[in-house]
């Protein structure tokens, strides 16, 4: 499976449309299959980000707040998102090499 | 001091979303109807950075913030949070600096105030004196004189209304133009959720009462508290959850999942629906008393078909929609005259993406019938799912053999799960992907169409 978190520094990005940078993550029984690639846009985009996942074939994104408009796009590309993420990016792979990751969840060590 | 009982009723008394934010510009406390916009209980937020709770676009945050704590400021900014129904609402943020009796600056409040619902917007929009309501026929004049009567009473609403008839508009119109406009507005999706999450969502939970809960959260029901609750579909709502819901509105009160704790409930309920209740009555999948206990003010929404007139009134008012802040292109004649001609079985909600496809085809020149999808010009039901419906209905490309143009929703949905399952060879699993629904919707439609 193929992972993009939105990211800002080191923790999720809060707002998927204010994003610049990208990690997108393979994974594969419960564990990452190869090195991380971060992604840069020159600008904040949400239309960028998606049709960044697009191009990358990306199975899932994880984010912080992501619009409906942007939200309903990579549902029809048949993307999964798992939004509402606040913390750490590290914490959140980790959970959701686990299984264990879920929307709107606050990931350990965010506060 | 952000524990102290007063200070808590004091910020609930505000109208206006508040936070208190420490100099480090995390949480300290939310009011409630800052709970209510942000989605989030002050016990999961306390401590968490307020930007990644707030989901502004006053990026970076910390510059807005330095006249406050250096100068002891009062400032306001215009920006936008992203709320959490996914919309991103306009907000004005006023900070002012909160200080410790040594006259130190501790932290800052910051008010939120929803420029969306202020009185000057609402009087920009319009045409027929109803704010918001774009629309010339006697039958949308009916449904603003009821809107203003509902709007003065705190009975329960049910709202019947095809799909995209604008049924979530109208509630919120109702909620704005009440006495509860100062309190929240919340909407719940009775079909987004699997039964287990639903319940939670709905009353709340307290820690422990379900494996993974390991704090507090308020349900839907306490963030909209003096406020409003909107049930978009309720026929989606299981039967277990019906009961519940009518002890609630019997009651009055409610108890959160895992908790002995009576809560008062005092959130208005209006419910929409675009199904046939007494049919689903009749199958036994919907409760008689709880449609009798919703349907004390019924309101009932013209497909767009049924007022034809309001069409070139609608294109113009997504066109400007879509063009802010540039010059408004014109439709030829030609397209004018297909729009005018096309039944939309997906309401306003489809003229409004089919403007939207337009726009975007056109270049922001004139708008030809070239620009329009080709399911309007071809009459295609399988073709014109795919590219307009797409973005709000995934799944839907592909659905059916048969053509046609007038299809109830209801059997283009059954239609669309059928060749899902056949493709998929009978696995539901796999045929809830290619939908783009999770395993749960899947499983609660099927028993909706009896397959």
């Amino acid at each position: 499976m193929k992972v993009m978190i939105a990211i800002s520094n080191a923790d999720v990005a809060p707002r998927f449309d204010l994003t610049v940078e990208a990690l997108i993550v393979a994974v594969e029984n419960g564990k990452i299959a190869a090195e991380p690639r971060e992604l840069v846009l020159s600008e904040p985009s949400g239309d960028e980000l998606c049709a960044l996942a697009v191009s990358e074939a990306v199975d899932l994104v994880i984010c912080g707040g992501i619009d409906e408009v942007h939200y309903e796009y990579l549902a029809w590309k048949k993307i999964r998102t798992i939004d509402g993420i606040i913390g750490s990016y590290q914490e959140a792979l980790r959970l959701l090499l686990r299984d264990k990751l879920s929307a709107n969840m606050i990931v350990p060590g965010a506060a | 001091m952000f524990h102290n009982a007063d200070l808590i009723s004091l910020l609930d008394g505000i109208p206006h979303a508040v936070v208190l934010v420490d100099e480090k510009l995390h949480i300290g406390r939310m009011n409630q109807r800052a709970e209510a916009l942000t989605g989030r209980s002050n016990e999961e937020t306390a401590g968490i950075p307020a930007d990644y709770i707030l989901r502004t676009n006053l990026h970076p945050f910390r510059p807005h913030f330095t006249k406050v704590f250096e100068e002891k400021l009062i400032v306001s900014h215009e920006g936008n949070i992203l709320d959490l129904n996914r919309k991103i609402a306009p907000i004005r943020f006023s900070i002012s600096p909160v200080e410790s009796q040594a006259g130190e600056v501790i932290g800052a409040m910051i008010v939120l105030e929803d420029l969306s619902l202020t009185p000057f917007r609402m009087q920009e929009e319009g045409t027929d004196g109803f704010e918001g309501v774009v629309s010339i026929s006697p039958r949308m004049q009916e449904v603003s004189e009821q809107i203003s009567v509902f709007a003065g009473t705190d009975a329960s609403v049910l709202i019947y209304g095809e799909i995209g008839t604008g049924k979530g508009f109208v509630a919120e119109k109702i909620h704005q133009a009440s006495k509860r406009s100062s309190y929240p507005f919340i909407k719940v999706n009775c079909g987004a959720l699997p039964e287990p999450l639903l319940e939670s969502e709905l009353f709340g939970h307290v820690a422990g009462a379900f494996p993974g809960a390991d704090q507090n959260r308020p349900g839907m029901f306490r963030l909209a508290d003096r406020g409003t609750i909107f049930f978009t579909e309720i026929a989606d709502l299981p039967l277990p959850l019906q009961a519940k819901l009518l002890t609630v509105l019997d009651d009055g009160e409610l108890f959160a999942l895992g908790s002995t704790k009576k809560v008062a409930m005092n959130a208005r309920v209006i419910a929409a629906t675009s199904r046939d209740l007494k049919r689903l009555i009749a199958e036994g999948k919907f409760r008689e008393d709880l449609f009798y206990r919703l349907n004390v003010l019924r309101l009932q929404l013209p497909p767009l078909r049924q007022r034809a007139e309001d069409i070139p009134l609608l294109v113009d008012h997504f066109m400007h929609s879509f063009s802010p802040g540039r010059l408004v292109p014109k439709v030829d004649r030609e397209a004018q005259n297909i729009m005018k001609d096309y039944s939309y079985p997906g309401n306003v909600r489809e003229l409004r993406n089919i403007v939207e496809h337009a726009i975007t085809l056109s270049h922001g020149k004139t708008i030809k019938a070239e620009h329009l999808p080709e399911y309007l010009l071809q009459g295609d039901d399988a073709e014109r799912y795919a590219p307009v419906w797409g973005a709000v209905a995934p799944g839907l490309a592909g659905a059916g053999e048969e053509t046609g143009r007038a299809k109830r929703w209801d059997d283009v949905e059954k239609e669309m799960i059928i060749d899902a399952l056949r493709k998929s060879r009978g696995k539901r699993s796999d045929a809830a992907k290619r939908l783009g629904w999770a395993r749960s919707t899947l499983y609660r439609k099927l028993k909706h169409h009896g397959i």
